[in-house]
């Protein structure tokens, strides 16, 4: 057992987990952060995405020891309140979601890309997306809701 | 009915934000895998490496010592209680259907067979438990490839002594709904076009992005299932019927469900087992798999050979079509497994006037993971296959895939019109949609670029494909299963509660996984009943709040459910209005009711429908011997399917030179009839278009000769993404429906259905010139690439003279029922 102390959305944790735990793991199943979500065991769907430290990991590709001293911002952590992100409103206002399985790693990949890119093209959120699997929408309008959200200053924390 | 007929209309045909949103944007969700409950225990599967054994022994003593383990559990322990993984519908009296177990006793199927499970502490002590597990496997010989099985040399069951499962037969002479096929073909033959091709439809994967999962909690009085399915009513009549639990003991609960396309229309062994080991350890205990697993255990989809003979005269007027399918039904015979390719027999005649026409199909067993329904299930396969022959009719009399296609298919002046097959279209304007399609494409402008590049010898030249299809939706008229033997009917079922305080629940026996009936539902209610929107709460997916209903596939929801919400609606203000003429002193026939109101002709009297529910909970003034109630409940039996159509059309690029294709343009039309809401249709083409091109451009589930799963997880299994897709022209022309109130067709598969042909006819179109007139899916820049090569080296040959003639002599032992329904072969 490792000791960790992390941040996640907002709130302190210090727990004692197997040195094999991945971080998605840890917080789904320690913290009941059930908000993100495991839709492979490749690393290839993206379903499982957070922010470390304000950049979008993976979860599933991340031990929960190396975020020990990190902060970790989770789908459930993104809005303010009761007022959405502006990706969350974006993908709401533009349709963006179906079963809504991919959406928690989908905002979470949007929101740290724009943070990168605020102003991208439609072809740099395309390629910026490209981790993130969906098998509902065809994309048409996630893409709608990523440059949506961008005009919207959604890169903007 | 009456009472409502003025209903002013808001709601429907609004693009309404969807409810369902705010849960899932913020990830308060409630997936099967989320479900935490006291004493929970967790279970790994133990599976099959091999695709065809014989279990020898199994050592379960290392895993029971194992650290938090609390049972090992062979098929030997659960054999009275597991219960069965049932075939709904046999496609044949005399269907060979071998028996699919959850966990098998002996026999070894399939590669990912159950044959043992871990019930531990954690979801990681299962699995590395699952590891200690020792079984001794006497390996098989496996029959993969689906002509060998054909050909009964390898039987993937050896005690069945074949892997002939069932042959099935429409024939429009012999049902009276056409000609003599044989005859067209002789005709044609003698002095006409006879096209001959054989087309392979691959075996896909559904590849849902939630990992299925079953929470089983047998602690109460009834055993609740938590699971992510599209079927939790079917699920639990069939848990009922084959485990001897009695059904009022059961009780199914599909919560949040991360999509389905079919890959969820389906009672698993994985549920199943989930079942045993919750009963057998009196804990609740959860089951959730993993990718690699999902892909190799849940069901599969596709997966056919398929044989066109089109006959047509000269000017390209089609006199007839036989079909030839061999359908690969993988180790057993799935749920609606044998159905679905049958699903395709009305279909490939598809919307056009077609004299003659036979379809032939025979399933065989394999061993291979079961095929079932995937997202359009049997039609898109039949739109695929007339799609393609009828661009290989225009080539072959020289004028435009459009133009041929306008010669045969049905006018709009005709409908209703009933298809050789024996469907009766009842409405549908094909000139609409693709003059609209036309437009929204280009076509014209793109015709022209395409004749500029091929006269330049670009080496990155253009193709246009053409599809335009139809399908059937609103599965089912009752009737019409039973006469199929299919093992339920197709009603649906919609209960409406008008709450005391003006609150207004709906509850359905459809079950949304993504599809957005709390939306489109809430739209319904709210026109039909005058209350807001926001006042509807639509609840579903439970057994226990929604008793009745037959679940969601078959883009059935609306056009069967939807019409169940309307008439329980319709229902509830004939109820009210009598509450409304005593409260109101006044006599029903002077009664209107608009805009949630009943008022009384010529006067400004009147009360709104939910001081109406207020009154009938209080009761303290109400009708005498009249219940005090305005809920209403209603079932719908649908008359007839409903059949949307559309024209899609697709440019792509094709580098001669490295055989890369580039999707150019995508523009389609569906004819859906009455939209609820424009944003959820729209976003289920998106979706649907994606699935129907991938099939066409990137996936395929790929086997070794040992029938191992060799594309096993999502590196391999290549889903398209944001960089591979594009951003698509929709637009929609309106013919009603005639089968229910609203005009509904359904939307669900319509994308799924049309967009791989058109696909696949672009790409050939792009090279046809060069020789080519047929490339197999996926097509991967390296076949495109070998296609122009050996077109090039002049050995492109017609794809039929590969054709194995699986299917000489077997034309003439058809069955000789009258109507539809299939004959076994002996
Ligand atoms: S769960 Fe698929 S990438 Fe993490
Ligand atoms: S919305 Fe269902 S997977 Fe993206």
């Amino acid at each position: 057992m490792a000791k960790i102390s992390v941040k996640v959305d907002g709130v302190a944790y210090s727990d004692d987990v197997e040195p094999r735990t991945l971080l998605v793991h840890y917080l789904r199943e320690t913290l009941g952060k059930v908000g993100t979500v495991v839709g492979c065991d490749t690393s290839n769907c993206g379903a499982c995405t957070v922010h470390l430290d304000g950049r979008s990991v993976k979860s599933c590709n991340v031990l929960a020891v190396q975020a020990d001293g990190h902060e970790v911002t989770t789908i459930e952590g993104l809005a303010d309140g009761d007022t959405l992100h502006p990706v969350q409103q974006a993908f709401h206002e533009c349709h963006a979601l179906q079963c809504g399985y991919c959406t928690p790693g989908m905002i979470m990949q949007a929101t740290s890309f724009l943070a990168d890119n605020p102003t991208p093209t439609e072809d740099e959120v395309r390629v910026g997306m490209e981790g993130n699997l969906c098998r509902c929408t065809g994309y048409h309008n996630i893409v709608k809701a990523v440059m949506a959200a961008a005009g919207e200053g959604g890169g903007a924390k | 009915m009456t009472a409502v007929a003025d209903q002013p209309v808001v709601e429907i045909g609004s693009p309404r934000l969807r409810k369902e949103d705010e849960r899932l944007v913020t990830g308060r969700t409630r997936w099967t895998d989320n479900i935490q409950l006291p004493g929970m225990l967790h279970l790994a599967m133990v599976r099959s490496p091999f695709a065809h054994a014989r279990v020898t022994s199994i050592d379960t003593e290392a895993a029971t010592a194992a650290p938090g383990v609390v049972a090992v559990i062979t098929g030997a322990d659960i054999a009275a209680t597991q219960g069965a993984i049932a075939n709904a519908w046999p496609i044949t009296a005399d269907q060979v259907t071998p028996t699919h177990l959850p966990m098998v006793l002996e026999h070894v199927a399939c590669v990912g067979e159950i044959v043992a499970a871990v019930v531990a502490r954690s979801a990681a002590a299962a699995r590395d438990a699952a590891e200690l597990v020792d079984v001794d496997y006497e390996e098989l010989t496996a029959v993969v490839d689906l002509k060998v099985a054909a050909d009964d040399g390898v039987l993937a069951h050896p005690d069945l002594g074949t892997n002939r499962s069932a042959l099935w037969r429409l024939d429009s002479a012999e049902q009276g709904s056409g000609g003599n096929v044989e005859e067209a073909i002789a005709a044609a033959r003698a002095g006409g076009i006879l096209i001959e091709r054989e087309y392979r439809q691959q075996r896909l994967i559904p590849a849902f992005m939630e990992p299925r999962s079953t929470v089983v909690d047998p602690t109460g009085e009834q055993v609740t299932v938590w699971t992510s399915t599209q079927v939790p009513h079917i699920l639990r009549f069939l848990i009922a019927a084959t485990t001897g639990i009695p059904e009022s003991k059961v009780r199914v609960i599909a919560p949040d469900v991360g999509g389905g396309f079919g890959g969820k229309l389906q009672t698993t062994p994985e549920e199943f087992v989930t079942l045993a080991a919750a009963r057998r350890v009196r804990k609740p205990v959860k089951y959730t798999e993993t990718r690699s697993e999902s892909l190799v255990s849940g069901h599969h989809g596709r997966d056919q050979w398929q044989k066109l003979t089109l006959s047509a005269t000269k000017d390209g007027t089609v006199t007839g079509l036989k079909v030839e399918l061999l359908v690969n039904l993988g180790a057993y015979v799935a749920l609606i497994g044998g159905g679905i390719p049958v699903l395709g027999a009305w279909m490939y005649n598809s919307i056009y006037k077609f004299p003659a026409y036979q379809f032939n199909c025979q399933t065989v067993l394999t061993n291979l993971p079961w095929v079932d329904a995937y997202r359009g299930a049997g039609r898109p396969e039949a739109t695929f296959a007339i799609e393609r022959i009828m661009d290989e009719l225009a080539a072959e009399v020289g004028v435009d895939p459009l133009v041929v296609r306008e010669k045969n298919w049905i006018t709009h002046e005709e409908f209703p019109f009933t298809s050789v097959a024996g469907m009766t279209y009842d409405s549908g304007n094909y000139e609409a949609a693709t003059a609209r399609a036309k437009e929204l494409f280009g076509y014209d402008e793109l015709r022209a670029e395409q004749q500029q590049r091929r006269d330049a010898g670009d080496p990155v030249q253009l193709g246009i494909g053409v599809s335009t299809f139809t399908e059937m939706c609103g599965l089912a008229p009752s009737r019409v299963l039973g006469s199929l033997n299919y093992g339920a009917g197709g009603w649906e079922n919609a209960s409406i509660r008008m709450l005391a305080t003006g609150k207004v629940e709906v509850i359905t026996g459809t079950s949304p996984h993504g599809q957005g009936h709390e939306t489109a539902w809430s739209q319904i209610v709210a026109d039909r009943l005058g209350v807001p929107f926001e006042d509807v709460e639509v609840l579903h997916g439970d057994t226990q709040i929604s008793p009745r209903g037959l679940d969601t596939y078959g883009s059935r929801s609306l056009v069967v459910g939807g019409e169940a919400v309307v008439r329980a609606a319709d229902k509830v203000v004939e109820k009210a209005k009598v509450a409304a003429a005593h409260l109101l002193e006044a006599n029903a026939d002077d009664l209107e009711f608009t805009g949630g109101r009943f008022g009384v002709k010529g006067t400004d009297k009147g009360i709104g429908i939910a001081d109406i529910a207020t009154a009938a909970f209080t009761s303290h003034s109400w009708p005498e011997g009249v219940e005090p109630s305005i809920d209403a409940e209603a079932t719908f039996d649908p008359v007839n399917f409903s059949f949307p159509h559309g024209t899609h059309l697709c440019a792509m690029e094709v580098d001669t030179e490295t055989g890369a294709t580039t999707m150019r343009k995508y523009a389609c039309v569906d004819d859906i009839g009455q939209i609820i809401n424009p944003l959820i249709v729209e976003g289920q083409v998106h979706g649907g278009l994606v699935q129907g091109i991938a099939q066409a451009l990137w996936e395929e589930a790929v086997f070794d000769d040992n029938g191992t799963l060799v594309s096993g997880s999502f590196v391999d299994y290549t889903l398209p993404t944001t960089a591979d897709t594009i951003n698509f022209l929709t637009d929609n022309t309106t013919s009603l429906a005639t089968s229910n109130t609203l005009g509904t067709k359904g939307v669900g598969e319509a994308g799924t259905i049309a967009s791989t042909p058109a696909v696949v006819n672009a790409v050939v179109d792009a090279v046809r010139h060069l020789g080519i007139n047929d490339i197999r899916m996926p097509l991967t820049p390296e076949r495109v690439w070998r296609a122009i090569q050996d077109a090039e080296h002049g050995s492109q040959t017609p794809p039929t003279a590969q054709a194995q003639p699986h299917f000489e002599g077997d034309g003439a032992q058809g069955n000789q029922d009258s109507g539809s329904t299939g004959g076994g072969q002996a």
